[in-house]
């Protein structure tokens, strides 16, 4: 079969429906804004609906085009796809090159029966990537795809016996209901909440509307001012707590119903999760260079925890830390099999040996960082009181004094805390670091996937006679930090981890 | 600090603010060019061996840097103008890693030449991706 006598094929034209629908919000604001104002609209809102309509016809227009344009086809060789009007681009993939394939189906792609396939593949000679996206295929088709990309890489890899289709074999986890109770302890912040707030303000100030007028939020303000401060200022707290809390619930749900990890034939990876935007990634086991479990505070201290890969090929950062979860946030027991069971060793070798711990100068310099940020915090109310009046200085002051009372006592146990999660180690083929002050973070990076090393030491450690080791990596971010450890002990450690490396440039005392 | 000053010489009647932000640009700025250049020079070395390239960066923040030449997969030579100007030149080698790119800043151009050669060839020899 020559490559001319493949046929070239088309994306679903279910997509036109898809791209149409730009052109409902349009619609639908200008539709609303109309029976709001009874038919009389201002110029200022004429002139908004109007830009508004533009913009988004424009990204209908340029979707519908792209979907016109593009076409792709795959010959024995490699994958190819075409594309473009104006600057018509020609890309083409061979199938050996392909290190992943991944599905996802938005909410809208899954009305209507679609998904996206995204293909990655290592350009010439390693990290950098290319994706190739083939935006909008029938979801039956996708999978087809993927299954026969894959097997067809693995044929060309000139391993026949890992070509045949699917392991039907037991996954390695599958998602439980009760890990649900984890989701509560993901709350990332009320951040979020305000933003969410500001662009609702925004939007219906645009419209005309002064939302402090509406009824719901007239009684609200009402409400807050009738009771006592205190009162009110608990109860926002526990409104703000509430809606977080529904928030990281419902975005556990979203990120992780149906959530399916399996290893496939032909060595890879697979996680399959979500409810709204189904994703399905590959990470081929021959890229993972080690795993990272991480533990923020809350989940900590509910005994749960979250598992990510270290992988090459994953993409950019933001690719990394989504296409690179393994686990959800689930009960830390299970997240170290799954550990042990991806990288193929009995059991997790971030559980094994005791780390060894840091030097005291490590302690020295967190109390002095919590210190700083006290000082910082309580000079930002004591320094305006200097010009201020005396009812408002004795204020500041008392606010000042406040905060340093509650500040000292807290980022002393924090610093403690980072103080001994501080630890390194080697267990078998891996080198294990573990630090953090929120969220607690342990790397355990295959030795021989470090690829470099670099021994950094800012003033003050120069001072304290501490270095930050970093084992730079192909995979994951692409440098792993040691921080803090004694300066004998760290060019120790670093020659015990990749062996010879260090040594030529090394001079010994004694 | 020159378009400070020459605003402070163009515009007269606002010679008292653009006075003190020169000051307050200057003084640093004077302070940072006595300290900086001798502090680098005294800390940047570098080295290279049949195993590995060896750099040492960094003057308040310190940096030292090794890659086994088994794992280079560019080697770039880089000239400004400035460094055109000197006869010098800079080599910047880059790995697999996205945090593992090594630099070495104003080195005599025909000894970067020489680097370049010999890093060139040494990760030519390596067979694999250099992952």
């Amino acid at each position: 079969m020559s490559d001319e006598e493949v046929a070239w094929q088309r994306l679903s034209p279910r997509l036109i429906p898809v791209h149409l629908s730009w052109l409902v919000a349009p619609v639908v604001t200008g539709a609303g804004t109309l029976i709001g104002t009874g038919g009389k609209v201002n110029l200022q809102a004429l002139i908004t609906l109007v830009s508004f309509t533009i913009a988004f016809a424009i990204v209908a227009g340029v979707n519908l085009m792209r979907f016109l344009t593009t076409g792709y086809r795959i010959t024995d060789q490699r994958l190819e796809l075409r594309s473009g009007l104006l600057f018509r681009s020609r890309r083409s993939i061979p199938l050996d090159r392909i290190r992943s394939a991944d599905i996802t189906a938005r909410p809208l792609y899954r009305v209507f029966g679609l998904a996206s396939v995204s293909i990655g593949a290592a350009a010439h000679g390693g990290s950098a990537n290319r994706k190739l996206s083939l935006d909008g295929v029938p979801r039956a088709q996708a999978a087809e795809l993927r299954q026969d990309l894959l097997n067809r890489r693995a044929a060309l890899l000139a391993d026949p016996g890992t070509a045949a289709g699917f392991d039907e074999s037991a996954p390695i986890a599958e998602l439980q209901r009760s890990w649900l109770r984890y989701a509560p302890l993901t709350i990332w912040g009320v951040g979020g909440l305000f933003a969410v707030l500001g662009i609702s303000y925004r939007t219906l100030h645009e419209m005309q509307i002064d939302p402090l007028k509406l009824g719901i939020v007239h009684d609200l303000v009402h409400a807050f001012t009738s009771v006592p401060l205190w009162l009110g200022i608990l109860a926002l707290l526990l409104a703000v707590a509430a809606l977080g809390t529904l928030g990281a619930v419902g975005l556990y749900i979203e990120g992780w119903s149906g959530f399916r990890l399996e290893r496939e034939d032909g060595g890879i990876l697979r996680v399959r999760r979500g409810l709204l935007i189904h994703r399905s990634v590959s990470i081929e086991e021959r890229r993972l260079r080690g795993i990272e479990l991480v533990e923020p505070m809350l989940l900590r201290w509910g005994g749960g925890a979250r598992l990510h890969a270290i992988a090459s090929g994953l993409g950019s950062a933001e690719e990394n830390r989504t296409r690179g979860a393994l686990m959800p946030p689930a009960p830390r027991a299970e997240v170290l099999r799954v550990a042990a069971d991806v990288l193929g060793e009995q059991e997790s070798p971030t559980g094994l040996a005791p780390l060894r711990p840091h030097p005291r100068a490590a302690l020295r310099r967190r109390i002095n960082r919590g210190l700083m940020v006290t000082a910082l915090a309580t000079a930002l109310f004591a320094v305006p009181a200097i010009w201020l009046p005396g009812g408002w200085r004795t204020g500041f002051l008392t606010t000042a004094g406040i905060t340093a009372a509650v500040l000292l006592p807290a980022v002393s146990l924090l610093a403690m805390d980072a103080y001994r999660t501080l630890g390194h180690g080697m267990s078998g083929g891996y080198l294990i670091a573990r630090s953090g002050t929120f969220a607690h973070r342990t790397v355990a990076l295959r030795r021989e996937g470090v690829i470099g090393l670099t021994v950094s030491r800012s003033f003050f450690q120069r001072r304290a006679g501490l270095l930050t080791l970093t084992a730079t990596t192909a995979a994951g971010s692409g440098g792993y930090h040691v921080r803090d450890l004694a300066t004998e002990e760290g060019l120790a450690f670093a020659e015990e981890a990749v062996p010879g490396l260090l040594t030529p440039f090394l001079e010994r005392h004694n | 600090m020159l378009v400070v000053g020459a605003l402070y010489l163009l515009i007269p009647p606002a010679r008292f603010v653009f006075g003190w932000i020169f000051l307050a640009v200057a003084l640093p700025g004077i302070a940072y060019m006595a300290v900086m250049p001798l502090w680098r020079y005294r800390v940047h070395r570098w080295e290279t061996t049949d195993q590995a390239v060896y750099t040492a960066t960094g003057w308040l923040w310190q940096k030292w840097r090794v890659a086994p030449l088994s794992r280079i997969q560019t080697v770039d030579t880089v000239r400004g103008p400035l460094e055109q100007l000197f006869g010098l030149s800079g080599i910047k080698v880059t790995t697999a890693s996205a945090s593992g790119d090594l630099k070495i800043r104003g080195i005599d151009h025909r000894k970067a030449l020489d680097v370049v050669e010999h890093l060139t060839q040494a990760t030519q020899a390596t067979p694999g991706d250099a992952t």
